[in-house]
C-alpha cells in the first residue's frame, strides 16, 4: 500500500538523519512510544490507527557508518521521502547537491560525501533511488504535503526568518496543500498563515539545531478542532559516543565539534542573520 | 520540550489580502532559437530588488555597473509611498524577500521608515557601501533587527582586501570608513555580509579565506563573505571596454541551457522608471520590461554581455 493518501490525526515527522544512527534509534523509540499511546500498533503506514510517522530524507551525510542508519530506518518501516543526499547517493552523483554557496562548506560537504558514498552498498542505493520526492497525506482533514527541501526543489532552504508569509502562502496554494512539512535546513520552525494554512520545518535529528544543546529535534503534529498543534521534541542520545565514532572514522573535526557543542562550525554560509545570531554573545 | 500552538498570523499591515495564484510552470520550455540567444523563462518572484536610492551615491566608483554618483539622477529616488506600493504589489504575487539598493540607500531621507515598513512584511537586505553608518544609525539597525520577525541583512561592498585596492575603485578613505561601518555593525550584534569583488582568476576558496581573515583581524565577528564577479557595465564598461561582440550567449545549445541557473528566472528589479529584468540591467537597452511586476513575468532573451558573466559564474545577486 502506498503511504501517500493515508489519513491520520497525529503525525510524527523527522528529517536530516545525517548518519546519526544513535539519534535515529533514540527518536524511533520515542516516536514509537508516543504513537503507541495514540492507539497505533505500527510505525509504518500500512496499519490502522490514527497516527503516522514519516522521515523527510537525507538519511546520510555528516555522520559515520551510513549503512547503520539505512538499515535501522528500513527496518523501522517508517516511510521516507527522498532528500537531496538520498538522490545523489541513489544515482551515484558526484556530490550531495546540498545547495551550499560557500566554498569552505562545499569542501567539507564533499569530504563527507566521498566518505559516505564509498560505504553505501547497491541495495541501499536502490532503496534511496526508489524513494518518492514528496508524499501527500491528510492530517485531521487537511491536505499535507511532505517534502525534503521545498515542494518546488529538493534542496531549497526554507528558513523561518527568510520567508515572507506571502511566499509561504503562495507555496501552499501553488502546490495544493493546507500544510507543508519540510526539513533540509537543520533548524526547526513552524508558521501559521492567513487562511488556515501552515508550514512546518521539522528540523533534523542528525545534527543539533545550532542552539548550544547537544540534543536534536523532531516534530509531532496533532490535529484538533480547528487547529494544528505542533510540538518540537528533543532527541537525547549518547552524543559523545557518536563524536568518538566520527573521530575514529576520520570525519571532519568541524563536524565532530558540532556534535559535542551544539553549535554549527560549517554549513553556515546559507544561514540567514536571525538564525546565525543564536551563537553570538553580546560584545563587551 | 518546545510546545507551540499555531494561530493564524495577522494579515499584512499594509497591502491587500494575499491572492492565490495559479500554479506556475516550473519546467517551461524556453524559446531557444538555434543560433539565437537563449530565452530565460520566468518561474516566480522570489526576490524583489528596489532601487530605492536611484543612482544617487556619495561615492563614484570607477567600476560601478549602474554609474552611480553624487550627481547621478538618471534614476531618481523612490518615495516611501512608491516603495510601499511596489512591496505591496510584490507581496500579492508571493514574493519571498526584498532587497533595497541604489545608489546608496542610506542617502535616502526616508530610508528608516522604508526599512521599517518593509521589514514588517518580509525579509529585507540593505546593500550599502558602508560609509554612512553613523553610531545612531547602527543602534537603530540593531534594535530593529532584534525586534523583527524576519532577517534584516546588511550587505557592505568591498573591492579588495586592502585599502589600496579598495580605494583605487572607490576613492581615498573609502576602505577605512567601510571597515569602520562593518565593525560598528558587528559590535552592535549584527552579522553583516561583506561582498567582495572577486579578482579574475582568484581561487574562490583561498580568496574567501583571505577575506574572512582580514575582516576577523579588523574586529568583525563571524565574518560572512560573498564573492561577486566584475560586470563590465556602466562606468566599468568605460574603464575596461565592456563586453566584446563575441562575448554573448548566442548559439548556446538548448541542451546546455539550464532554465534554473539564473536569478532572472526568480527576481525582478524596480526603479522610479519601472520594472527591470534584474538590478544589473536597469540602464541597459531592453532591461526595462514593464510598468507592473506581473507585466514583466515573461521570458527574457539573454542577449546582454553581462548575461555571459552570470551564466559563466552561476552568479546570484541574492545573499545565498
Amino acid at each position: 500500500m502506498s503511504p501517500s493518501g493515508t489519513r491520520c490525526e497525529r503525525l510524527a515527522v523527522f528529517g536530516g538523519v545525517y548518519s546519526n544512527h544513535l539519534a535515529l534509534r533514540s527518536a524511533l523509540a520515542d516516536i514509537s512510544e508516543r504513537l503507541e499511546r495514540s492507539d497505533t500498533k505500527r510505525l509504518d503506514a500500512s496499519g490502522g490507527g490514527a497516527a503516522r510517522a514519516w522521515c523527510l530524507g537525507d538519511v546520510n551525510g555528516f555522520g559515520p557508518a551510513p549503512e547503520k542508519s539505512l538499515e535501522l530506518l528500513r527496518a523501522s518501516g517508517v516511510p521516507t521521502v527522498q532528500g537531496n543526499y538520498d538522490h545523489s547517493l541513489g544515482h551515484a552523483l558526484a556530490d550531495c547537491a546540498c545547495g551550499y554557496t560557500d566554498a569552505r562548506d562545499e569542501r567539507l560537504a564533499q569530504e563527507s560525501y566521498d566518505y559516505t558514498a564509498a560505504r553505501v552498498g547497491e541495495r541501499s542505493r536502490a532503496w534511496l533511488r526508489s524513494l518518492p520526492a514528496e508524499a501527500r497525506i491528510e492530517l485531521g482533514g487537511r491536505r499535507v504535503l511532505l517534502c525534503h527541501g521545498s515542494p518546488r526543489r529538493q534542496n531549497e532552504f526554507l528558513w523561518d526568518s527568510a520567508c515572507s508569509d506571502a511566499f509561504l502562502s503562495w507555496l501552499c496554494d501553488a502546490h495544493g496543500a493546507d500544510l507543508i512539512v519540510c526539513s533540509h535546513t537543520g533548524i526547526h520552525w513552524a508558521r501559521a498563515l492567513p487562511g488556515g494554512r501552515h508550514v512546518v520545518n521539522c528540523g533534523a535529528i542528525g545534527r543539533p539545531a545550532h542552539d548550544g544543546g547537544t540534543n536534536t529535534w523532531f516534530a509531532l503534529l496533532t490535529a484538533s478542532a480547528g487547529s494544528i498543534g505542533v510540538e518540537f521534541l528533543p532527541v537525547a542520545y549518547d552524543h559523545e559516543a557518536l563524536a568518538r565514532e566520527m573521530e575514529r572514522e576520520l570525519l571532519p573535526r568541524e563536524f565532530v565539534e558540532t556534535i559535542r557543542t551544539g553549535w554549527w562550525t560549517s554549513c553556515l554560509g546559507n544561514v540567514p542573520a536571525r538564525e546565525r545570531m543564536r551563537s553570538l554573545v553580546p560584545s563587551a | 520540550m518546545t510546545r507551540q500552538r499555531l494561530t493564524p498570523a495577522a494579515e499584512p499591515r499594509i497591502g491587500p489580502a494575499l491572492t492565490p495564484l495559479a500554479r506556475p510552470r516550473e519546467e517551461p520550455s524556453p524559446d531557444h532559437p538555434p543560433g539565437g540567444f537563449p530565452s530565460q523563462p520566468f518561474h516566480h518572484l522570489d526576490a524583489l530588488w528596489v532601487q530605492v536610492a536611484g543612482t544617487l551615491c556619495n561615492l563614484a566608483c570607477t567600476h560601478c555597473f549602474v554609474t552611480c554618483g553624487p550627481h547621478e539622477e538618471r534614476h531618481v529616488m523612490m518615495a516611501r509611498a512608491e516603495v510601499r506600493a511596489r512591496v505591496t504589489e510584490a507581496l500579492g504575487l508571493g514574493v519571498k524577500e526584498i532587497y533595497l539598493t541604489g545608489g546608496e540607500p542610506f542617502l535616502h531621507p526616508e530610508i528608516e521608515a522604508i526599512v521599517e515598513d518593509t521589514l514588517a512584511l518580509a525579509p529585507v537586505t540593505v546593500l550599502t557601501n558602508g560609509t554612512l553608518l553613523t553610531e545612531r544609525r547602527v543602534a537603530w539597525l540593531a534594535a530593529l533587527s532584534r525586534a523583527a520577525r524576519f532577517s534584516l541583512e546588511l550587505r557592505v561592498s568591498l573591492d579588495g582586501t586592502d585599502a589600496a585596492t579598495h580605494d583605487a575603485f572607490r576613492g581615498p578613505g573609502a576602505w577605512v570608513r567601510a571597515l569602520a561601518g562593518l565593525v560598528a555593525l558587528s559590535r552592535a550584534g549584527l552579522l553583516p555580509i561583506a561582498t567582495f569583488t572577486q579578482p579574475e582568476g582568484a581561487d574562490p576558496l583561498a580568496y574567501t579565506a583571505r577575506c574572512v581573515a582580514v575582516l576577523g583581524e579588523t574586529g568583525v565577528r563571524e565574518p560572512r563573505v560573498k564573492l561577486l564577479p566584475m560586470f563590465r557595465l556602466g562606468r566599468e564598461a568605460a574603464r575596461s571596454g565592456g563586453y566584446g561582440p563575441g562575448e554573448s550567449l548566442a548559439g548556446l545549445p538548448e541542451s546546455a541551457f539550464d532554465p534554473q541557473r539564473l536569478q532572472c528566472g526568480r527576481s525582478r528589479a524596480v526603479s522610479s522608471r519601472g520594472v527591470h529584468v534584474c538590478p544589473l540591467l536597469v540602464d541597459e537597452p531592453g532591461g526595462r520590461m514593464s510598468d507592473t511586476l506581473s507585466g514583466s513575468f515573461r521570458p527574457f532573451a539573454l542577449s546582454h554581455g553581462a548575461c555571459t558573466t552570470c551564466w559563466a559564474t552561476g552568479l546570484t545577486c541574492a545573499n545565498t
